[in-house]
């Protein structure tokens, strides 16, 4: 019998912290080192403080999530908030 | 009559203190018994406050003293009464203190109990090592950021509680969904590998713990079952063991990517610490800011080298890229942690600098040291 994934979607595809960071640091490495071309070096600046607000949304975040499985006649899954 | 007090060997100004004998004594029996199987009946077993066991190993010619420190006899249940027949292993040695000859016992089996289990037991060890399901090279390193973790083990136990509490303490954000299964009992098996086998079903799981809180040995006997431990080894996310016993290990243990003696050591282990992370960020906001400042003077320096040698338009453009890069200082410069000081805020941290995010962290009483817009003042809580 094949059976069915849970249907509840994760919460979110944006990269998490630890990619944000990884490309920030990228990003921070860039700036510091090279002589970039002032276009180049803005553009990534910018990009720098887009994922650094992003990084600090995510640290913010507070929300625990406790979620049981159920498995029901169907074998379909289904998530259900414990509290 | 100085022959009395003359060995061949040893003169009498050489004479041992009694600690030496003591001690040369229990060398010997060490080294030279080493430790050792022996079978016989459990008389006078005293259990004390300590959870140390004392009692007398006998058969019909001979007894010997014998002491089983708490943690090993922790692993054996309930103590043994007068008479049962018993294999034990342990080291005979001198209790150098009392000149005592004793053996020290790490495991006692009582030889009704050994049989089906054991044998069983070492049955699904074989059969799991042939398949090589204990290679260490089969072990994948634990995700070193995780958002979601799964957790297979009873709803009711107190391991659930144990591991939500450490996760949330750790990551806040933390998203921990529950296979609820038996973990003890006749359909504890069956449970836990149907609940193993739906976590590759649910999306986003970054790392599965199987396992259970502290019972007594036969509580546990689910994580040494073979089905389980192929039901483990399958899961596609990487699995930590956290079946608990301090001492003692289950087969589980040996599949899971990795083990943890507590649930709660498994979430320390697994849920990444926000504490860790702020910081790394905090450093890259610095860095940050500082490499736009160089920037910012290299573009200036630029702009006024380039002088009349460019035409009007070449400098239109630079002067707007000069603002644009104001304007991202500015928006950079908003988020800084010293600017939300300038508007009244405060920051509490440790004299080393950790900063205070709860009031856990601050109890009655302690020191703190307080960052406001222009400097520091050394604080404390007010006692209640």
């Amino acid at each position: 019998m094949p059976k069915k994934a849970a249907t509840t979607e994760r919460p979110t595809d944006a990269p998490n912290l630890q990619e944000e960071l990884r490309r920030l640091e990228e990003i921070v490495r860039t700036l510091e080192g090279s002589d970039l071309d002032l276009d180049r070096a803005i553009a990534l600046f910018e990009e720098g403080v887009g994922r650094l607000r992003a990084a600090r949304e995510q640290l913010a975040a507070v929300e625990t999530r406790v979620q049981k499985v159920l498995e029901d006649a169907t074998g379909e899954l289904r998530l259900v908030d414990l509290d | 009559m100085t022959d009395l007090f003359e060995s061949a060997t040893q003169p009498v100004e050489a004479a041992l203190t009694v600690a030496e004998l003591d001690r040369r004594c229990r060398r010997l029996l060490e080294g030279e018994v080493g430790p050792v199987w022996v079978q016989g009946e459990v008389s006078g077993l005293k259990t004390y406050q300590s959870g140390h066991w004392y009692f007398t190993l006998k058969d019909a010619d001979a007894q010997i003293r014998c002491v089983m420190w708490r943690a090993n006899a922790a692993k054996v249940g309930p103590a043994p009464v007068d008479g049962t027949p018993v294999f034990l292993f342990g080291t005979p040695t001198v209790w150098e203190e009392r000149g005592e000859f004793r053996l020290t016992v790490t495991r006692l089996l009582a030889q009704a109990g050994i049989g089906a289990k054991q044998l069983e037991l070492e049955r699904t060890r074989k059969a799991l090592e042939k398949d090589g399901l204990f290679d260490p090279a089969r072990k994948r390193a634990l995700p070193s950021f995780v958002r979601t973790i799964a957790v297979v083990t009873s709803l009711d136990g107190a391991a659930l509680h144990d591991i939500v509490t450490v996760a949330r303490r750790r990551w806040p954000a933390i998203r921990v969904i529950v296979f609820g299964t038996k973990v003890q009992g006749s359909e504890a098996e069956a449970e836990v590998v149907a609940a193993l086998g739906r976590v590759g079903r649910v999306p986003g799981i970054d790392v599965c713990i199987v396992g259970r809180g502290g019972g007594a040995r036969e509580d546990l006997e689910v994580f040494n079952r073979e089905p389980v431990c192929r039901a483990l080894a399958r899961v596609a996310v990487p699995t930590v063991s956290a079946v608990g016993h301090e001492t003692d290990i289950s087969l589980t243990d040996l599949i899971a990517d990795a083990r943890a003696a507590t649930p709660s050591a498994a979430a320390e282990l697994v849920v990444p610490d926000r504490e860790a992370w702020w910081r790394r960020t905090q450093d890259l906001a610095t860095r940050l800011a500082g490499s736009l400042t160089q920037r910012g003077r290299l573009a200036h320096e630029r702009l006024a080298r380039s002088g009349d040698r460019l035409d009007a338009a070449l400098r239109d453009l630079l002067r707007e890229r000069g603002q644009r890069l104001e304007r991202l200082a500015a928006q950079l410069d908003a988020l800084s942690p010293l600017k939300v000081l300038g508007r009244g805020y405060a920051v509490a941290t440790t004299a080393q600098g950790r900063v205070l995010m709860t009031v856990q962290a601050l109890p009655p009483g302690a020191a703190f040291t307080l960052r406001v817009s222009d400097g520091s003042v050394n604080a404390r809580v007010e006692p209640t």
